[in-house]
């Protein structure tokens, strides 16, 4: 599959779809968050890889977060959310699909299982929830679309890039992107974000992140492969009775013609800092277009009609 | 192991009802009085530690508010211009040319000082995108510049006065444009307040170029041949003014940061200053002084107004609130509109088997 089929029609833009022509498969990242622990090994694989500088390791009082956002100098980002809800106990081996080989002990430094001595009521009412946000690389990409240099492309695995030493930092697609993940490095002036690690990719090699993570919740490969992969996870865990789970950016359908980075959550997207229901912006620019065309004639014509009428 | 703990809202110690799900019970806990949904003030939400979910707005408001504003002023000011031109008002046409000529520089280094790499401005001619308004913009103001600047550099030295004229004609033709281009290129973008008033904002944007352009032909040009810049003045803010009440009626809570803060305060100074230029306009038209002071109100009025929709702009996108209500609202319309429909809710039911 190339791209969505429907990109070119959905925004009107050509540079937001991929050549049609082109068979290659789209490739992307299925985050699995509920088997995340929040070890942020994909955070600092992503800067050491990218050689993205330093920007401060702030504990931002909420959580275990500290670095609070994705942004120029962050690519990945690992939210904490700490919930009063009950969740039981944990599993392990959850929805590992049959036949799977069992968890093994890696033999952490504990004396006991963690609530061995503590009553059943004791336990489970207070969970985390860690996920590891990233560039969603939309079907439909409002940074790539309102670039008016065309220094974001859209390469051959379908992802969304930004070429430095084209940017000159205007800064449209940081208010642009609905997810709120490129921005501007201020002492360099041009923006930054995730690239999937593009130089990676050519050379047969996995994104940095996925690489580190020790849980495989960031897994990278072809997105069609991911999204089935996604679906037959989504079945175990409400099997299992996590009626929560949900799938976020899997649907071609959605506002922003589904993500090329999407992710199952334990939580409404909300809570992750995730928009619920985000859309494109450039799906009305037609209509914008069309209403700033009639306010223009409006103009023209409400200053030729004050020359009407009684002469000064 | 305790059971209470120290939470974002402070200490919690009771204990809820205990549900153990995994393995048994499916969605238990997504009662909607969690205590993680946000702050209430009527529209309850949830959002990651009140932490916004786009990134700030990077253009700086003097830069980009004033880009605004004398984009709409140039304009405006050629059309203007253009038609005291051919109906014989000289002494209106002059100094609009030079407003023009003055505005569109200002505008278009206002555009390039707000650049993360101003020398790499040209970077913006690489390309034509109608999906980027910026792109568009840039090209308009490309055609437009020098148009703008032959008829009031000839008018100035006399030079090719023929030539001249044209070009100030064309420099008409291109104004509304000028004026109007603005609207979607703030407006295509995710910022709440912006997005959704993109039906309206073109008519806030090229009535406040009107009110301006106006305003500054009541300044400059003698009361005997300012006619149709007072009227301008009058309908630019006439339009205006009803063009941003529907814009904040149709946009319900997302109008907020229109009305309150730094935003409301400035959205509330243009409507003042727009509507007293205007009764200036129409009541004191004929006393030199007054129309001075009202042109000046007018001009003021247009300022506030592109200041406080650019704060309003980054007030919305500073609160979640802004983003995810509005955003959950559609979701919750959408169910219940496939609910409604029956049969049809099947593939919605299978995205979100826990939605209530
Ligand atoms: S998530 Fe934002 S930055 Fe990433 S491709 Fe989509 S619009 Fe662009
Ligand atoms: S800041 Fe750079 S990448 Fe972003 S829209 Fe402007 S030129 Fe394009």
């Amino acid at each position: 599959m190339a791209l969505d089929e429907q990109s070119g029609v959905r925004t009107g833009v050509p540079e937001s779809a991929a050549d049609p022509q082109d068979d290659r498969p789209r490739m992307g990242f299925f985050t699995d968050t509920s088997v995340c622990i929040g070890c942020k090994a994909c955070e600092v694989a992503c800067k050491e890889w990218n050689l993205v500088p330093e920007d401060g390791l702030d504990f931002t009082a909420m959580s275990f977060d500290n670095t609070s956002g994705l942004g120029a100098d962050t690519w990945r980002h690992v939210a904490f959310i700490e919930q009063r809800a009950p969740l039981g106990a944990q599993e392990t081996n959850l929805g590992r699909p049959e036949g799977a080989p069992d968890s093994v002990d890696l033999g952490m430094p504990s004396f006991d299982l963690p609530g061995a001595y503590t009553g059943e009521d004791e336990r489970g009412e207070f969970r985390w929830l860690m996920s590891s946000d990233v560039c969603k690389h939309c079907t439909h990409a409002a940074c790539l679309d309102v670039c008016p240099t065309g220094s974001l492309f859209r390469t051959e695995y379908g992802t969304v890039v930004v070429q430095e030493d084209i940017c000159n930092g205007c800064g449209y697609c940081v208010p642009a992107c609905p997810y709120g993940v490129i921005d501007q490095r201020k002492d360099d002036g041009r923006v930054w974000k995730c690239t999937l690690c593009y130089d990676r990719l050519g050379e047969g090699m996995e994104p940095a992140c996925a690489k580190a993570c020790p849980t495989d919740s960031i897994q990278y490969g072809d997105l069609d492969e991911l999204r089935e992969r996604a679906d037959e996870r989504l079945r175990n865990l409400h099997e299992h009775g996590i009626g929560s789970a949900q799938l976020y950016g899997r649907d071609p359908d959605d506002g922003v013609g589904g993500d090329g980075a999407f992710f199952l959550l334990l939580e409404d997207p909300e809570v992750y800092g995730l928009p619920p229901d985000p859309v494109v912006t450039t799906r009305d620019l037609p209509s914008m277009w069309r209403h700033a065309g009639v306010a223009a004639a409006t103009l023209l014509a409400g200053i030729t009609a004050t020359f009407l009428g009684r002469r000064r | 192991m305790s059971t209470s703990d120290v939470t974002k809202e402070g200490i919690r110690g009771a204990r809820p009802g205990r549900e153990a799900m995994t393995g048994a019970v499916s969605d238990g806990h997504r009662s909607r009085e969690s205590p993680d949904r946000g702050r209430g003030g009527g529209s309850e939400f949830r959002s990651y530690y009140d932490q916004p979910v786009l990134n700030q707005i990077t253009w700086k408001p003097q830069d980009i508010g004033g880009y605004l504003f004398l984009g709409g002023l140039a304009g405006a000011s050629s059309v203007l211009a253009a038609g005291a031109d051919l109906t014989g008002r000289p002494d209106l046409a002059r100094p609009l040319r030079y407003t023009a000529l003055g505005a569109v520089s200002g505008s278009l280094a206002a555009l390039i000082h707000d650049l993360g790499r101003p020398e790499r401005f040209l970077n913006m001619l690489r390309v034509i995108k109608w999906t980027s308004p910026m792109s568009v913009g840039t090209w308009i103001l490309v055609c437009y510049g020098p148009l703008a600047g032959a008829a009031a550099v000839s008018q100035a030295t006399g030079i090719l006065p023929g030539a001249g004229r044209l070009a100030g004609l064309g420099a008409g033709a291109i104004g509304p444009a000028v004026a109007a281009y603005t609207a979607p290129l703030i407006c295509n973008t995710a910022v709440p307040a912006w997005h959704e008033g993109y039906r309206e904002m073109p008519f806030v944007f090229v009535g406040s170029g009107a009110a301006a352009a106006g305003g500054m032909g009541m300044i400059t040009a003698p009361v005997g041949q300012a006619g149709p810049a007072r009227r301008a003045g009058v309908v630019g803010s006439a339009l205006e003014n009803a063009a941003v009440a529907t814009m904040e009626r149709r946009m319900g809570m997302i109008a907020e940061p229109y009305k309150q803060g730094r935003g409301g305060a400035l959205m509330r100074a243009a409507k003042v200053l727009t509507i007293g230029g205007a009764v200036g306009a129409l009541v004191g038209g004929r006393s030199r002084t007054v129309s001075a002071i009202a042109g000046a109100a007018l001009v003021a009025g247009s300022a506030c107004t592109r200041f406080g929709v650019f704060k309003a702009g980054q007030d919305s996108a500073a609160d979640p609130k802004y983003t995810v209500v509005p955003q959950r609202q559609r979701i919750r319309d959408r169910e219940r509109a496939a609910a409604q429909e029956g049969g049809d809710g099947g593939e919605q039911g299978a995205q979100d088997p826990a939605g209530d």
